[in-house]
């Protein structure tokens, strides 16, 4: 098995006490807990500090660490002689199992069937994965595989962790954020408890064309300046294909066109809505011709689009 | 192996859940769930009723109190009062998700 250096990982020496251990906790706790922090790492390094916290907080995990001597991080190594007599169950093998599941293991074995005042209903563990899907994926629906490494007891009442493999068909609609419950598809419960569940959090991929605003998307339209002068009628791509939208004569840079119902899906036959934000862009290098013809407007237009500037300073002295 | 596909049920707002489910599904005990409701932290669909039911949502507020209780020994007002912060950020995260989504992709990189 590999060594895990929980002092180290908490950032406190091996012979602090437990409130400075607490306190080291708490304060990596406010940094890393996924509830509370937007590091993207920040649910792993949590993991790791609360895998530490949760043998080093207890004074009987704590010794029984100790006892294991100190190794470097990741170096592999089995408990000393006697240990498991001395802290676990004796015929228990250390085969296969991590430093989480062994400690786990240590308060895992009151919820042994046969053991002790007779067995305890244990509800499953819930699992809880980001599942990270396509912009198309949530419009059409689509269906994901994930394999999980998952702390499971086997039949002696030891805790491991096994690879698990889950199919899960995620229904169209799925918004960013949102959250999916698959009811009995966590951890299997112990003495009849009921199954855990397993919860999905879905995360968008950013799409290089469309924004995500619930179930509403945002599309940069660019027109030329003659077609949003003279009005045209553009094709656009939404997720269901391209349309042809027709944009108004004068219509103003940053103007939202609303394509409706061509959005993500909602629940009940709704669907959110598709905005094409008008952008006017102008050729990068104009030839000869038309900077003539830009002339020729220059020359004819009487429009200021900056007439308001004098009006302003005007009425402010 | 085989693996047969399972659907999965979002968690929103037309499906409900009533309060022993909740206990059950959250891991907090009755009386932290009827606390979390005192504070304002969940809402019944309606509060008079005696038979209280809650929104799909609700399940992932009570599973963060759960998170949190265990993660910091926060007793229930302490974590009523983190929820309605974290829904709060929430809200103001969403609204700025928005507002980013609307601005011309050129100006929403800078």
């Amino acid at each position: 098995m590999k060594y895990k250096d929980y002092y180290g990982i908490l950032g406190v020496k091996r012979d602090t006490v437990a409130d400075a251990i607490k306190k080291a906790y708490r304060k990596l706790a406010h940094k890393y807990h996924p509830d509370v922090s937007k590091d993207p790492a920040g649910e792993e390094k949590f993991k790791e500090v609360a895998e530490a916290y949760e043998t080093l907080k207890d004074p009987e995990k704590r010794a029984a660490y100790d006892q294991l001597g100190s190794y470097q991080p990741g170096q592999d190594f089995q408990p000393p002689p006697d240990w498991g007599r001395q802290f676990g169950d004796a015929e228990s093998s250390f085969e296969g199992i991590d430093l989480e599941s062994l400690f786990a293991g240590l308060s895992g074995g009151r919820h042994r069937a046969g053991h002790g005042s007779g067995p305890i209903r244990m509800p499953g563990q819930d699992y809880e994965v980001t599942a990270h899907i396509s912009l198309e994926e949530a419009f059409r629906g689509t269906e994901i595989e994930l394999n999980l490494t998952v702390p499971e007891y086997d039949e002696k009442g030891s805790l491991r962790r096994v690879p698990r493999t889950f199919k899960v068909r995620i229904p169209k609609g799925a918004a960013d954020g949102q959250r999916l419950r698959l009811a009995g598809r966590g951890g299997k419960g112990i003495n009849g408890g009921r199954d855990g569940d397993l919860y999905l959090n879905i995360a968008l991929h950013p799409h290089p064309l469309f924004r995500v605003s619930g179930h509403d998307l945002y599309l940069d339209l660019p027109l030329t300046p003659w077609e949003a002068v003279l009005g045209a009628s553009v094709e656009v791509p939404t997720l269901g294909g391209p349309v042809q939208l027709k944009v108004p004569p004068n219509t103003r840079a940053g103007q939202h066109l609303r394509l409706t119902r061509r959005g993500l899906p909602k629940s009940h036959d709704k669907e959110g809505d598709l905005f094409a934000i008008a952008q006017i862009v102008v050729p990068t290098a104009a030839s000869e011709r038309e900077r003539e013809l830009f002339k020729q407007l220059a020359d004819v237009s009487t429009f200021n689009p900056r007439g308001h500037f004098q009006q302003e300073v005007t009425s402010a002295s | 192996m085989q693996v047969n596909p399972v659907e999965a049920v979002w968690l929103a707002e037309d499906n409900e859940f009533s309060f022993p489910e909740l206990v059950e599904l959250s891991g907090l005990s009755e009386a932290e769930l009827h606390e979390l409701v005192d504070y304002g932290a969940i809402t019944p669909v309606d509060p008079d009723s005696p038979q209280w039911v809650f929104k799909g949502r609700c399940l992932i507020t009570v599973r963060a109190a759960y998170r949190l209780r265990a993660s910091f020994d926060l007793d229930p007002h302490g974590i009523a009062l983190v929820i309605s912060l974290l829904d709060r950020i929430h809200g103001l995260e969403e609204e700025l998700g928005s507002l980013r989504a609307q601005l011309p992709r050129h100006t929403a990189r800078t």
